[in-house]
């Protein structure tokens, strides 16, 4: 117990705020915190270090101990907890918050505030942490009293949580945390206010599979919000892709869903979606969409997208509903439960000829036959594909996570490397932070201390958080970060290439550290590999090696990203790789001025 | 397009800008509002009128107004959104299908001038049945209370006989009959 407490306070039940928040932790069953210390939670620390039950990580930037903690989230399906100080410690967490709250991560950061007295004085290390939190959180509290701490605690990990999960900031003044009060445990009552709707309605559910049983040019498309809904909804969803024999396409935040070996399966849609996905996108009758929210990555052309067909949407959040796309039967309620109705009520309902899928399993071969993701192989040259897909040979019967950062080595980590089980893969989707990779990879290993944890890198991406190498070496995490170093910022030059003339407006890669080297000052195994017919060596020998391993894999420099539907066109408007891409016409010209002004 | 089924919202045309009232019962915690103007800002919604007061001091209640215009997508988009935040009890559209609302305004209006002026302002004030709380001898300031139409109009024409300022409160709204929102 800390030494300020009276042990007649303690027998009272009383304790100070301080404790309330370690109290509430474990309440919440939270084994692990992520944080960085600082004058604002010095209490709390102060708490952290004479307990056992909860085990805090220090990172060497806020913004890293908030990818960790996104990390641990989506490889466990728990909520993940951050613990930073006032002022620049907020700050620095704000890029975490939004990108757990585009990604929907569940997330409870626990900021440090100046003392209530001290609040709108501009004093020092003062922010307006929930004025600068208020868009990027779900939702976030001041706690002025610590009467309400524990309150606001438990309401804290109940809205991350439930409904459609987010992240959300307590922000805890200094003189709360000082403060005695009496702490009450979590009691799992209704929230007043907060109640989202779990439960689907079954006239929706009967619809939905009337027009599935109607349907002769299905799809299921299916994100993030499928993973969300736990392991038993993607278990749900193999079932209900068994039993419908229809396709299947997933976004890049909805990978895993369904075992990419699954005969059904077309690989991920959108921007660099594979042909058959797109086209089966563009030319089918109806559209299951569970638990995606038809974002402008995945539609294009939202006015040429998917034209012909009905569209059924089951989304926990009524406000993904008609945001961008409008459909004719909404479904609000949790994934695994609507599908579970679907698949009872797809059996009640007699048979199904499969056989009227067969005209449109011939035109998905056709365009599986395009095979749009192929490339060449060049002599002395590692091709980024080809990095991947040895990354996968070599660890796709282990037990393997990956992380990826932004650009497009992560496009190619989604195409190439085949997810068979959800929560195994770990992007940042909706914001697209460069940077994330290496940290979510440190979360998710100490999540699952006994895993291959892989971060595939880019050269650029990397150094946005590199300092989380020594992260990596205090906590002994072997976290492999496999760099696909293509020497530029390889997604900028693409776009440069296709709308900009070709001007690499300050995309290269310039001065590029010896990473190598950098790994060794971490103390952490640097390797490079340079020659393809060494590739499958070196990566056999980064997985086999205990420790942490930074590996500056090079790869061509100028390969471009295929497939691409380019902004603001539409899913047939699809561009594949050319004979040799780099002088392709049609990516020279393939967007007008219009199009150079998307993003 | 094929035809809406089931459960989808009845179509109204697609790209008609609609002005729709909307009454917001939320928790009278700090923040509320800047959330609820965030999200309109953030989400480049429109705000056409916002009047907001605690409405219920002993459950902690405040009832917000909102006037916004936009397409039935847009509309449905903000009521969705607006009861997604976390202290919202309920939303409800005063404007949406055969509800009956009644919607006043007040607005206090300072004239200054003399002579035949001064005596048009008196007249039109009576007219309109606006209170004289203030005069001096060379201005008034009226209270008057209605629709936004109506005191857009003795705006208008005080115009004319020397308007030099205003101050409007917004839209109050509340549905006609014995049923609550
Ligand atoms: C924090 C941040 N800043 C800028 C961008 C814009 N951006 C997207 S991809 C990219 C280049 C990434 O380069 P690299 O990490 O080398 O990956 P590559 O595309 O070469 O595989 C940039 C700058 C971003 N996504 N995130
Ligand atoms: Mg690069």
């Amino acid at each position: 117990m800390s030494a300020g407490t009276g042990l007649d306070e303690r027998n009272q039940g009383r304790m100070s705020g301080a404790q309330m928040i370690l109290e509430a932790l474990k309440d919440h069953g939270v084994d692990t915190i992520f944080g960085y210390p600082g004058g604002a939670v010095l209490p709390i620390y102060d708490e952290i270090f004479q307990q056992d039950f909860v085990r805090h990580i220090l990172v060497r930037h806020e913004q890293g101990a908030g990818h960790m903690a996104e990390g641990y989230a989506r490889s466990t399906g728990r909520c993940g907890v951050m613990l930073v100080t006032s002022g620049p410690g907020a700050t620095n967490a704000v890029t975490a918050l939004t990108d757990a709250m585009m990604d929907s991560i569940p997330l409870v950061c626990i900021t440090g505030q100046v003392p209530t007295h001290l609040i709108g004085n501009d004093a020092f290390q003062e922010c307006d942490t929930v004025g600068i939190t208020r868009p990027c959180t779900k939702h976030n509290w001041l706690v002025r009293r610590v009467e309400d701490l524990p309150r606001i605690l438990h309401e804290a990990f109940y809205v991350a949580t439930t409904g459609r999960p987010g992240p959300v900031v307590v922000d805890v003044p200094k003189d709360v945390q000082i403060a005695m009060g009496v702490y009450d445990p979590p009691r799992g009552t209704r929230h007043k206010t907060y109640q989202p709707r779990i439960e689907p309605e079954m006239a929706g559910i009967r619809q939905a599979v009337a027009l599935m049983k109607a349907a002769s040019r299905p799809i299921l498309y299916t994100g993030g919000g499928l993973i969300n809904a736990g392991p038993a909804a993607s278990h749900l969803l193999r079932e209900l892709a068994d039993l419908t024999g229809f396709p299947v396409t997933s976004t890049l935040m909805g990978l895993g869903a369904l075992p990419a070996s699954h005969p059904q399966w077309l690989g991920m849609l959108g921007m660099h979606g594979t042909y058959e996905a797109n086209l089966a996108m563009h030319g089918c009758d109806l559209m299951v969409c569970i638990g995606a929210r038809f974002d402008d990555r995945i539609t294009g052309r939202v006015d040429a997208f998917s034209p012909g067909s009905r569209k059924i949407h089951i989304d926990i959040d009524p406000s993904s509903i008609n945001k961008n796309v409008k459909v004719d039967l909404p479904i609000i309620g949790d994934a695994a439960r609507a599908m579970e109705d679907i698949v009872r009520v797809w059996s009640e309902n007699g048979p199904h000829e499969r056989s009227r899928l067969k005209p449109w399993w011939d035109d998905i071969a056709k365009w599986r036959a395009k095979d749009s993701l192929g490339y060449k192989r060049r002599p002395g040259t590692i091709m980024p594909q080809e990095a991947i897909e040895e990354l996968y040979h070599h660890t796709k019967d282990r037990d393997v996570y990956v992380t990826t950062d932004v650009g497009q080595h992560q496009m190619w980590a989604a195409q190439f490397f085949g997810f068979e089980q959800p929560n195994r893969w770990m992007t940042s989707g909706g914001l697209g932070t460069m940077g994330y990779g290496m940290p979510a990879a440190i979360g998710a290993q100490i999540a699952h201390p006994d895993s291959l944890v892989v971060c595939i890198a880019g050269d650029a991406s990397i150094q946005m958080n590199i300092q989380e190498l020594s992260t990596a070496v205090q906590y002994e995490l072997p976290v492999k970060i496999f760099i696909l170093n293509n020497q530029y910022m390889g997604m900028v030059r693409q776009w440069q290439q296709l709308n900009h003339g070709n001007r690499h407006s300050h995309s290269y890669s310039e001065a590029l550290p010896d990473f190598v080297k950098l790994a060794e000052a971490y103390g952490v195994k640097g390797m490079q590999v340079t020659d393809p017919a060494r590739l499958s060596d070196a990566i056999l020998e980064m997985i086999e090696h205990k420790g942490p391993v930074l590996m500056d894999c090079r790869v061509a420099n100028l390969t471009n990203c295929f497939p691409m539907i380019p902004s603001g066109k539409a899913h047939n408007e699809i561009l594949l790789a050319a004979e040799d891409d780099v002088e392709a016409e049609a990516v020279e010209h393939a967007l007008d001025d219009a199009g150079a002004a998307l993003v | 397009m094929n035809q809406p089924i089931g459960i989808a919202p009845a179509l109204r045309p697609e790209d008609a800008q609609e002005r729709h009232t909307l009454s917001v019962l939320v928790d009278n915690e700090p923040g509320v509002l800047a959330r609820v103007i965030g999200l309109f800002s953030g989400r480049g919604y429109n705000i056409d009128s916002l009047t907001v007061s605690e409405t219920e001091h002993e459950r902690g209640l405040s009832r917000i107004t909102i006037v916004t215009t936009g397409t039935p997508m847009v509309i449905d988009q903000i009521k969705n959104q607006l009861a997604r935040l976390v202290p919202v009890h309920r939303v409800a559209d005063l404007t949406a299908d055969k509800r009956d609302a009644i919607e006043r305004e007040l607005a206090l209006v300072k004239v200054r001038g003399r002579g035949e002026e001064r005596l048009e302002a008196l007249r039109l004030a009576q007219a309109f049945e606006a209170r004289t709380i203030d005069a001096t001898l060379e201005s008034f300031v009226f209270e008057v209370t209605g629709g936004t139409a109506d005191i857009e109009r003795f705006v208008k024409l005080m115009a004319s006989v020397g308007l030099v300022e205003v101050s409007r409160t917004g839209i109050a709204a509340i549905t006609r009959g014995g049923e609550t929102t």
